[in-house]
């Protein structure tokens, strides 16, 4: 039972209430809804505040407790009328969403728990994406989407976004790319609704306003039969992030900063709600890398609420019915964090783990072999056009092996069709070109994990440059791998090689790195 | 003992739910029946305890034969294989090995193979040889953040394919806790202090589950682990899906 009249106020009650600016909502229905927003307060002391513990009710003489956003979703999708974190309950699961890696198994699991005559809970609701392993010659991986194929023919899968064509993605309509993107730029995230993904980054898509968080294969082979998950429901840590958006700072750079302060345990079995001026101001790819991380600190899923920006990207992209949700006045978070994002500055992760925080330019004395830029986390056609604003602002081509990934087939012509803001018309592509970036390539995840070894920019070993001059280095630096990259993790051997060494960053940061063949921040190129 | 407790309390909770009756007359679908119970009794205590077996092997899927231990005297004794904090998913298995399907049997040997490859040089033992299907180390010893990273339920599986009985971490990620007790792979039990740093790999440990303790025979020392809790049965019986049908939730 959502509440129809629901306020969002991030003003819990132990923060002085004039330190406190941010929108609040109102829903009256789902289609029509405005947002009022309160002035922003200027006056924010410190660029994060110690965490502080919510206090007890009895001190908030509220007399029925609210429920965050996260709460009221899993209680509407369980028939209760209210949860607390750490009730379990059975939870009706709107979109279930699995890929080449682990459909096969899910599905093995299916037929051997349900019968390989049974038939799945409701054929429009999962949607079957190939993505990891498809442009390989390794035969395995292309058995797993034919196993996805027969799958999906003999249950008559609406949603199936096949790929049969390898050597020419654009010759298969149906096939989208990266999961998470596609299941965005399909319609399939909504406000409210509870999605399950057999991938850990399945979290990308609570930048809808809704519940969603990966699963593993007995898991989703629990769904495919039964349509219904046991789910905890966790307490949530909020993140105030006020202040207007520096021009050199991403999302990326956002949810560095996060992890980066609470670990990559953090918020292990919780969930991370994303509010403020500054997340209003993302735009939906924006608020989708913010969310695409949270399984980084361990967060079980992560949630910003639903506005004009939500809506006006699903206009045209679904037609079923949605309701979004919106945290109650009186809801207890775990705890609060605030940040003013105007004082934060470009950041990466180092090696060897996402929490492994550094501001870029003081890892300017780092030589890297090469930056990727791709995957669900930096793939996405605002990456690109970021990236390709750097390239723009510099003029110059980059010094490194740099390798593009489009996510999804869209966004791969987004990078060829789109004009470049201030470019004088030219595109992403043409851009990359001039820089000297290799052409942009299949859309897939690619090498973010590493993969089959004939994986398009895998790590595994060090990057000749064609540049002549520098060839006698790198003969030298032949063991040499390092990456900047945007993708979501630097653990060893992640992108490959156990021995290459992945610094995460924002497009900016990681395009401004090309240039100069060192981790640099992007400022150089952007001020 | 958030990890532990949150299989536990999930399986003590359950509340009666219809599920949805689905169109289709050829549906084979068994009825899920979710029982009613009062939170206060566990569903294990409607078993009786069966005789002990004090043959230690390591639990496989539900494939294998129904277990003949119980939660409290199940032991399990061998190598054990230390490793640190954040041991995330693709140090347990390798993406390259995800095309390996855990549902296709020679597949899942083939992952138990691979299991801990991914561990960077500064380990200098191997956990499976090469050449090898399974590892002489049957518990492995971790830190903070066990299986963190990817969702992939490939790790656990690797693990248990490996021969591992049980993993006793600090802490755990939570898709891997969870994945670990709907597969019934491996245990995952944990720690009160930081094994980790007081065990070396090939000391002889034994792990006691109605004692709820580690036992270094090596180095003489015990150690306190946390209860599975009701997590426990659902390894036992080989998974969700097994324990679902052993207690009547699924009718065959």
């Amino acid at each position: 039972m959502a509440s129809s009249s629901a306020i969002a106020s991030s003003s819990a009650p132990f923060i002085n209430k004039k330190d406190v600016g941010l929108s609040a909502f109102s829903s009256q229905s789902s289609f029509s809804v405005q947002t009022a927003r309160k002035r922003i307060s200027k006056k924010i002391v410190s660029v994060m505040t110690p965490q502080q513990t919510q206090r007890t009710p009895a001190t908030t003489g509220s007399v029925k407790t609210g429920m965050t956003m996260t709460e009221k979703i899993l209680a509407k999708a369980s028939d209760k009328p209210e949860v607390s974190p750490g009730d379990n309950v059975w939870v009706n699961v709107d979109v279930l969403m699995t890929h080449d890696v682990c459909g096969p198994g899910s599905i093995g699991i299916f037929k051997k728990e349900f019968g390989q005559n049974a038939k799945v809970w409701d054929r429009e609701k999962l949607v079957i994406i190939p993505d990891h392993y498809i442009f390989t010659s390794d035969e395995r991986a292309n058995r797993n989407v034919d196993i996805l194929r027969d799958f999906c023919t003999e249950q008559n899968i609406k949603y199936f976004y096949d790929i049969k064509d390898l050597g020419n993605f654009r010759a298969n309509p149906d096939y989208k790319g990266v999961c998470h993107v596609a299941l965005a730029q399909e319609g399939h995230c909504r406000p409210g609704e509870v999605l399950l993904g057999t991938d850990s980054h399945t979290c990308t898509a609570g930048a809808f306003g809704q519940f969603a968080t990966g699963i593993g294969n007995t898991d989703a082979g629990f769904v495919l039969g039964t349509g219904k998950i046991l789910l905890k429901v966790p307490p949530t840590l909020r993140f105030v992030m006020d202040g207007e958006m520096p021009d050199y700072l991403l999302a990326k750079d956002l949810i560095l900063q996060i992890i980066g302060e609470i670990s990559v345990a953090g918020a292990t079995y919780k969930a991370m709600e994303f509010v403020g001026s500054t997340v209003e101001s993302l735009t939906m790819e924006e608020r989708m890398t913010l969310c695409n991380m949270v399984v980084e600190a361990g967060g079980k899923n992560g949630v910003i609420p639903a506005d004009k920006t939500t809506y006006d990207y699903l206009e045209g992209r679904t037609s079923v019915p949605y309701e979004p949700v919106y945290s109650d006045e009186g809801a207890r978070y775990l705890k609060e964090y605030r940040f003013d994002v105007s004082k934060l500055e470009p950041l990466v992760a180092k090696p060897h783990s996402p929490d492994n925080r550094a501001l870029a330019r003081e890892c300017k004395d780092v030589k890297i072999d090469r930056v990727y830029i791709g995957s669900c986390t930096g793939g996405k056609t605002e990456d690109f056009m970021a990236a390709a604003k750097v390239f723009l602002a510099s003029g110059k081509k980059v010094k490194v092996p740099t390798f593009l990934v489009p996510a999804t087939q869209k966004v791969w012509m987004d990078v060829y069709s789109l004009p470049v803001p201030g470019a004088g018309g030219k595109t992403c592509s043409q851009i990359f070109e001039e820089a000297g970036c290799d052409t942009p390539a299949s859309p897939s995840c690619g090498a973010c994990l590493g993969g089959p070894k004939d994986t398009y920019a895998r790590m595994n070993e060090a990057q000749a440059s064609y540049y002549l001059f520098y060839r006698i280095i790198d003969l030298l630096l032949i063991f040499y791998r390092v990456c900047v990259s945007t993708t979501n993790r630097n653990f060893p051997g992640r992108m490959g090689h156990k021995e290459g060494q992945i610094y995460l960053a924002s497009p900016y940061t990681a395009a401004a790195s090309a240039l100069t063949g060192y981790v640099t921040d992007p400022r150089e190129f952007l001020q | 003992m958030a990890a532990s407790a949150a299989l536990s309390n999930s399986i003590t909770a359950f509340k009666p739910s219809p599920c949805q009756p689905r169109a289709a007359s050829i549906n084979p679908l068994p009825s899920i029946k979710l029982p009613s119970i009062s939170s206060n009794y566990p569903l294990i205590s409607h078993f009786a305890p069966t005789p002990k077996n004090p043959t230690i092997t390591p639990l496989r899927s539900a494939a294998a034969a129904a277990p003949e231990t119980t939660n409290s005297s199940t032991t399990f004794h061998g190598l054990c294989y230390v490793v640190g904090d954040n041991i995330d998913t693709d140090q347990i298995i390798p993406a390259e090995y995800l095309t390996l399907v855990p549902s296709n049997p020679d597949e899942y040997k083939k992952l138990g193979s691979y299991a801990l490859c991914g561990l960077p040089s500064s380990y200098p033992t191997r956990f499976v040889e090469p050449g090898e299907f399974t590892s002489k180390y049957s518990i492995v010893i971790g830190g903070d953040n066990f299986g963190c990273g990817s969702s992939r339920e490939h790790a656990p599986v690797a693990l248990g394919a490996a021969g591992v009985a049980a993993v006793v971490a600090e802490s755990y990620a939570r898709i891997f806790f969870r994945n670990s007790v709907s597969t019934g792979e491996v245990y995952p039990l944990e720690s009160e202090v930081r094994i980790c740093e007081e065990c070396k790999t090939g000391d002889v440990v034994t792990v006691e589950f109605g004692e709820s303790r580690l036992i270094n025979h090596t180095t003489g020392k015990e150690y306190k682990l946390k209860p599975i809790g009701d997590a426990g049965p659902v390894i036992e019986a080989g998974g969700i899906f097994a324990y679902a049908r052993k207690t009547g939730m699924i009718s065959n």
